[in-house]
């Protein structure tokens, strides 16, 4: 993933939402970010402090919350996690699966001081 | 005094929605537009080189080229007939919508049928950013290895169209096609494939007659 790309993308968020809401600060960012989205928490962490620093939101805790990836089968409608790489479906080995969680890759919530 | 304000808003919004403005300006300019996506080397430019020589005269051509530097693909698909403008990232290692949107004032999109958008050759980054093009297509390649789609699953997810070129290596490179097919099929069940050689011609007919087709649909759709 580019994770400067994110982590500007995010203030510009948190930024907006702060600012409507007449924050004088941004405490906490709650991210929701599936297996699948491939984000590096430490790498986020590491452009937030840099890219937050002078704004609202500078100093505020980035909170992860990963989502694990679900498959369901298309075939017999079993629903699974994945082990490792293979996706193919434990049950009836079918390779037509649908990807049902895993993908998220959101901001959920702020907190703010007002 | 805190208070917890919801915000459910995509990371990439803002990249997401320009992607949208670029795609209603392709629909009002009644245009298909195509994402080629690949690794470096995998034949992109190859593809819309031979892909240009086909169509040039049955319809009007355009290519946006996006490179860290050179203008050198963008300097192949102008002298393979298209109209052509090079965009360079300065660095970055994928085009985003923002470069896109600011490559168009360079185009007479309702003089064009066909935008091929030439992505920065990478599996990774581009899987992330819509541009607003119609379409996403990947170019795979024999000698890059069979265990492509496992390693890059964001990209082979992600993609309407798998062109997998350099067919004609075949024989000479240890690429086992059914644990490709596989890996591909696990990731993005049913996805329309098109084995080809930019070299040799082969499987190029097929890749091109689905291209009439979907150029002829899309403009009945827009106008209809």
């Amino acid at each position: 993933m580019h994770e400067l790309s994110v982590t500007e993308s995010l203030l510009e968020i948190a930024l907006r939402h702060g600012k409507s809401a007449n924050a004088s600060h941004i405490t906490d960012l709650y991210l929701v970010i599936g297996q699948l989205s491939s984000l590096i928490d430490d790498s986020v962490q590491f452009y937030w402090d840099i890219v937050s620093k002078d704004t609202l939101a500078e100093g505020a805790n980035l909170h992860f919350q990963r989502i694990s990836t679900q498959i369901r089968c298309l075939d017999c409608a079993s629903c699974f996690v994945p082990a490792g790489e293979d996706l193919s479906c434990p049950n009836c080995l079918s390779t037509r699966i649908e990807v049902t969680a895993g993908e998220e890759f959101f901001l959920e919530a702020i907190n703010v001081e007002t | 005094m805190v208070e917890k304000i919801k915000v459910i808003e995509n990371i990439l919004s803002a990249n997401d929605n320009l992607a949208q403005e670029n795609r209603a300006r392709f629909d009002q300019a009644g245009l298909l537009a195509l994402n080629f996506m690949a690794s470096p080397g995998a034949g992109k430019t190859s593809l819309v080189e031979v892909t240009v020589k086909s169509l040039a005269g049955r319809f009007r051509l355009a290519v946006i080229d996006g490179d860290i530097a050179t203008s050198l693909d963008a300097d192949r698909a102008a002298a393979a007939g298209a109209i052509a403008v090079q965009i360079n990232t300065g660095g970055e290692c994928h085009l985003d919508a923002v470069m896109v949107r600011e490559a168009l004032p360079l185009l007479d999109l309702d003089a064009i049928d066909l935008l091929i958008v030439e992505n920065v050759g990478n599996l990774v980054c581009p899987a992330s950013f819509q541009l607003g093009t119609h379409k996403n297509i990947l170019i795979a390649s024999i000698p890059e290895g069979d265990d492509k789609p496992y390693k890059y699953p964001g990209m082979y997810r992600g993609v309407a169209v798998l062109v997998i070129n350099k067919i004609d290596l075949l024989p000479y490179v240890d690429f086992d096609m059914d644990f490709f097919k596989r890996g591909v099929e696990l990731l993005n069940p049913g996805v329309l494939t098109f084995p080809v050689s930019c070299k040799t011609g082969d499987g190029l007919l097929n890749w091109v007659e689905w291209l009439v087709s979907e150029i002829e649909n899309h403009r009945e759709k827009v106008a209809g």
